[in-house]
């Protein structure tokens, strides 16, 4: 079944006509040339794929495009400009957060995405009373990132990065 | 993936009427877990109805205390909910310890309390599995068993349910309402899903065309939490999870609920343990006497037999914990 949905990505209104089997995943990478989202395990497991959608980071890979017809979605190459970065794109640059660098773009969307919800004062199960608002701690950044996977494993890099991006 | 059919229906009466009458379509929610078994090849629905645009994205405060969850809300947002953090600690824990925030912002109530086992065998097509496909067998029942369960089992599947926050709704007594072809109705959700018995291929209760629409929380009265135990800090399934509800008055135990997650193929209710701690002291032994009650009914394989202590000692743990606060 073929059907015809419109999006605004990165700022650009597109419409294109897709199977119901394409996931938001494959329509930005295979349809709308839009690759900083990257295919990793395909199955929710390990985050490359995260993007904003209406400003929530999510999973590309577990959402067939067509439910999310009218949806905004912002991508890592939609965050910042080559001159003039996101504070997360240039804090990843200055710490180093990555090597291959393949999982950087879900990386990078799913912190600006995950500082929001903590400035929003969601809690994580790292929170000490979840009827609390949860404070800026490292163990909280890395909670919140646990759904983002580096096999290169730069970690620690990243947990830097984000710390640093947070206290802008 | 096989071919199918969107659909968005006006209302919830027409997405019900819509699946009822397919016998291959289905209901889709975040699809966090229903577009993964399409990729796997695991179900190949005809149909698809979205319910997601649904006018069930509320949480409510209800006349009797109570709060009334809509289906359609993400477990993120549901999470989050100062109701729910206030008054049901133990639910906004569950919640924030299963999958990760990507998922949990897409995944919705409603899907997460009908998300399938995350059983190795059922998830590969080239094993038997009688869940996946009936009477081709059990790969579990004498292969890798170490996630699977040690209550309630049958001699066709030792699967066990792999959501954190049913497991915290039902030690809520949460009651899910439901929207069927022929009107609606509520399910007591310990009787939402079932054991596997002889036919494993049934996750719930429900039937072809049903759709839940809300679940309902009653007051509870006392401290709440959830703990879980699994291999990594974050991000993994459970291998043993408790959430309880304690109200201790005078020493003395006023009111208790236990479930257990990762042991059963439904969200365990410790209805044994609980008997025997109902009005008597709210004292360490008395919890470990407990927890060792409940266990007696566990049938663990060889792999999975370190659940039984693991879920005595984290029932204790968890009792102790909740009987401390003030």
């Amino acid at each position: 079944m073929e059907t015809t949905i419109t999006l605004t990505v990165d700022g650009e209104e597109r419409t294109v006509t897709v199977n119901t089997r394409v996931t938001l995943l494959d329509l930005l990478r295979e349809h709308l040339a839009v690759v900083a989202p990257k295919k990793g395990c395909d199955h929710g497991q390990c985050g490359s794929c995260t993007v904003l959608l209406g400003g929530r980071r999510v999973t590309t890979c577990l959402a067939f495009a067509v439910q999310h017809d009218g949806a905004e979605i912002t991508t890592a190459s939609g965050l910042g400009t080559a001159e003039d970065l996101h504070p997360v794109q240039q804090a990843f640059l200055d710490h180093d957060g990555f090597q291959c660098g393949y999982c950087t773009p879900g990386q990078i969307c799913s912190a600006v995405g995950m500082l929001a919800e903590l400035e929003a004062g969601w809690p994580s199960h790292v929170t000490p009373n979840v009827a609390s608002a949860p404070e800026r701690t490292l163990a909280e950044i890395r909670e919140r990132m646990s759904g983002n996977l580096c096999r290169c494993g730069a970690y620690v890099n990243i947990v830097a990065a984000i710390e640093q991006a947070a206290g802008r | 993936m096989k071919a199918f059919d969107y659909e968005r229906a006006a209302d919830a009466q027409a997405a019900v009427a819509l699946v009822a009458g397919h016998p291959d379509a289905a209901f889709l929610g975040g699809g966090t877990n229903l577009v993964d078994h399409m990729k796997l090849g695991i179900v190949s629905p005809e149909m698809l109805v979205d319910v997601t645009r649904l006018p069930f994205g509320a949480v409510e405060e209800r006349d009797d205390g109570g709060v009334r969850i809509g289906a359609a809300v993400r477990n993120s947002d549901l999470a989050a909910d100062p109701l729910i953090r206030q008054r049901y600690p133990v639910l906004s824990e569950a919640l924030v310890a299963g999958a990760s925030g990507q998922l949990r912002n897409l995944a919705t109530t409603g899907g997460n309390l009908l998300q399938r086992t995350r059983c190795v065998y059922f998830q590969d097509r080239t094993t038997p599995c009688n869940k996946r496909e009936p009477g081709s067998g059990c790969s579990a029942i004498g292969g890798h068993s170490r996630e699977m369960a040690i209550f309630g089992v049958s001699e066709h599947c030792i699967a066990t349910h792999p959501s954190d926050m049913a497991v915290a709704m039902a030690a809520l007594g949460a009651v899910v309402q439901v929207l069927g072809p022929d009107g609606s109705r509520s399910i007591p959700i310990d009787e939402l899903h079932r054991l596997p018995g002889d036919v494993p291929e049934r996750d719930t209760t429900l039937a072809h065309g049903e759709l839940i629409t809300a679940i309902d929380l009653p007051p509870v009265a006392g401290h709440s939490a959830y703990r879980k135990v699994r291999d990594r800090a974050s991000y993994a399934f459970a291998l043993v999870s408790v959430a309880a509800v304690l109200d201790v008055a005078g020493g003395n135990v006023a009111d208790v609920r236990i479930a257990l997650g990762g042991v059963a193929h439904k969200p365990w209710r410790a209805a044994t343990a609980e008997e025997r701690l109902r009005g008597g002291p709210a004292t360490e032994d008395v919890f470990r006497a407990a927890a060792e009650a409940e266990l007696e009914a566990a049938a663990p394989t060889e792999d999975n037999a370190f659940k039984v202590p693991l879920a005595r000692n984290t029932i204790v743990a968890l009792l102790r914990d909740l009987s401390e606060r003030r």
